[in-house]
């Protein structure tokens, strides 16, 4: 095979890699906050998907002008979850707090089924078959859009959490949760908007999602596991260990689908999520303490 | 050592768990093919989630991966049975090994690295998600297309080779169950047992106390999965197919651990009235809906969550632990 396929496929990994990134990245703020794992993630992205679905088939909407709104609906799903119901388990053992996200996962991803049925819906726009040529390099139009999307609402959340007082509560309680009660910090409403925030992180990711791959309700499951290993890889509760971590199995999948077998390439994230647990536990950008 | 298994356990429960026992003996005399399927389904979860529990509810460690030790066991069986000829119960002295050893592998990948927790549950769904796109690729075991028992009309159960009717199934579970009550009761009765559950209650402090922690969570996975593997070998001559997707999808390791949970994770009944409650329940809902006319793939599986998420909420125990407070059946030593 020439080089330059190697290249392109390379390009493709990285930029579907980003997406990959953000919505990691949404995992990674929830549970380096809340200290709850979202097991729900990937079905959580799904609805995030068949919404965009349903309004194109419906009324045409274009994913990339519905990105914001379809993000606000998911913050507003991810406030109420944790206000709701999160909030009175943050107290209750780790494993209870998973269960109650598995409990979760299983029912979205079932009514899913029964609402959309089993086989994959997509979207086609008018630049879905577009592509960018530089030199040799073939660059598809919709993984460029999405890819530039996820960093601008990644960078947004790094702003966000850097600059503002709010993002900076946020940070208080993420590091001392007895200290942020004793300053006065409204935790259970900081937490719930910790909650929307990743659960819109997870939501944009989505959206973007569906201009790459197809959607079905195994979805779900498949892309928490992704994200897992993803935030894993990076390092839990690090933003940029999150992205860095969706770019190298983003790109990992592509070179293992071009190699060996587009099937197979789910078998080398796990590979190296195994490799990861084993040498770096931490993961690659995380801090050494858990 | 009879006298020792029952010490403390209050003569109503004797009482209760005798009649189950003879009711589920006697209940092929009565119960018509469809019942005979369900109870087969009641017996299976029961039997496998009280081998899951002997890790999450007995030494305190959550796996979301039991179907890899299922499939495992399942395919070993299965592959040998088509490929040499050879039969279940001497596959099953293969089964059990390859299942062990891979619960082993978990174990020091994760026990070695001080991976616990939501990590660990997370490694379990890895490995066996990995083993589900390899067996996808396998063509030892005919990859996707699955792989395929021969069947044909038996006219007499042949125990020897697991040919037979559902019934013979039935009581080949019923024993199992039975013999891991037991095999559980003893366990949690001798000093692995005590072991298990002071890692489970506070590991630094059982680590304190000289307990080697590493080992007993080893030997914890290792019978687990041991044990989960030969119903793995049953699974496959009970279904007479095999398909990656369909046995070691994490769908199926979450079943495994519902009924466990909502009976009550680290009880001896928790799985047995777990599995009961659960598919009894959930197929009583699917034919409900289909005779309504009703054919709702996935309405099960939201029933099962919304139990799951219900006996979380209000019952975090599980069923068992408040049935037996509220009816004098609890222990007295515990």
């Amino acid at each position: 095979m020439p080089a330059d396929v190697y290249l392109n496929v390379a390009v493709g990994g990285v930029l579907t890699g980003l997406v990959y990134g953000l919505m990691a990245l949404g995992l990674s703020v929830i549970f380096g906050v809340v200290r709850v794992v979202n097991f729900a993630h990937g079905e959580m992205m799904t609805i995030a998907m068949y919404i965009a679905v349903t309004l194109f088939a419906a009324f045409h909407l274009d994913p990339l002008l519905m990105l914001v709104p379809i993000a606000m609906v998911m913050f507003a799903f991810g406030y109420v979850l944790q206000a709701g119901v999160i909030n009175r388990f943050i107290t209750r053992p780790e494993y209870a707090q998973f269960l109650l996200l598995v409990a979760m996962a299983i029912i979205i991803v079932n009514v899913q089924l029964i609402i959309f049925g089993p086989d994959a819906q997509n979207v086609q726009t008018s630049y879905s078959y577009d592509s960018y040529k530089i030199g040799a390099l073939i660059v598809d139009a919709t993984k460029a859009y999405a890819a530039l999307a996820a960093l601008v609402v990644a960078l947004a959340l790094f702003l966000f959490f850097k600059y503002t007082r709010l993002g900076t509560a946020i940070r208080a309680c993420a590091d001392n949760y007895t200290g942020a009660l004793v300053v006065g910090l409204d935790v259970k409403h900081l937490y719930a908007l910790t909650f929307g925030l990743g659960a819109a992180c997870v939501g944009a990711a989505g959206v973007m999602l569906v201009l790459i791959v197809d959607v079905t309700p195994s979805l779900g499951p498949a892309y928490t596991l992704l994200a897992f290993v993803i935030v894993i890889t990076g390092g839990l509760g690090s933003m940029p260990g999150a992205l860095l971590g969706g770019v190298l199995i983003g790109l990992t999948e592509a070179m293992a689908g071009l190699l060996f077998s587009p099937s197979a390439k789910s078998m080398f994230a796990f590979g190296i999520l195994v490799l990861v647990l084993l040498f770096r536990p931490q993961g690659i950008m995380g801090k050494r303490s858990a | 050592m009879i006298a020792q298994l029952i010490e403390g356990v209050p003569r109503r429960a004797l009482l209760l768990l005798g009649v189950l026992l003879a009711a589920l003996s006697l209940a092929p005399l009565i119960a018509g093919d469809y019942l005979i399927t369900v109870l087969i389904l009641i017996l299976y979860f029961a039997y496998i989630g009280q081998a899951w529990n002997i890790m999450m509810g007995f030494a305190g460690q959550l796996s979301l991966g039991h179907a890899l030790y299922v499939g495992l066991g399942a395919y070993t069986a299965a592959a040998l049975y088509v490929h040499f000829g050879i039969g279940p119960w001497f596959g099953l002295l293969v089964a059990v090994p390859v299942a062990a050893l891979a619960g082993a592998f978990i174990g020091f990948l994760a026990f070695r690295f001080r991976v616990a927790g939501v990590y660990f549950a997370i490694l379990t769904i890895a490995v066996a998600e990995f083993a589900r796109v390899g067996f996808d690729h396998l063509a030892w075991t005919n990859a996707s297309s699955g792989l395929f028992l021969p069947v044909s009309q038996y006219t007499h159960n042949d125990l020897w080779h697991l040919r037979g009717s559902p019934i013979m199934f039935y009581y080949i579970l019923l024993v199992a169950c039975v013999l891991a009550f037991i095999f559980c009761r003893a366990l949690l009765q001798s000093r692995l047992g005590y072991f298990w559950r002071a890692i489970r209650e506070d590991e630094e402090a059982a680590r304190a106390a000289g307990i080697d922690t590493f080992y007993y969570k080893m030997i914890a996975v290792v019978t687990s999965a041991a044990m989960t593997a030969f119903a793995g070998v049953i699974y496959a001559f009970y279904y007479n197919n095999l398909f990656p997707e369909q046995v070691f999808g994490i769908q199926r390791s979450i079943e495994i651990i519902l009924a466990p949970i909502v009976g009550g994770v680290g009880t001896l009944f928790g799985p047995i009235l777990g599995a009961f409650l659960l598919t009894g329940l959930a197929e009583t809902l699917t034919s409900a809906l289909a005779s309504l006319g009703i054919d709702l793939p996935g309405a099960k599986q939201v029933f099962y969550g919304i139990c799951l998420l219900l006996v979380i909420m209000a019952l975090p125990e599980g069923v068992w632990p408040w049935l037996s407070k509220r009816f004098g059946l609890k222990e007295r030593n515990e």
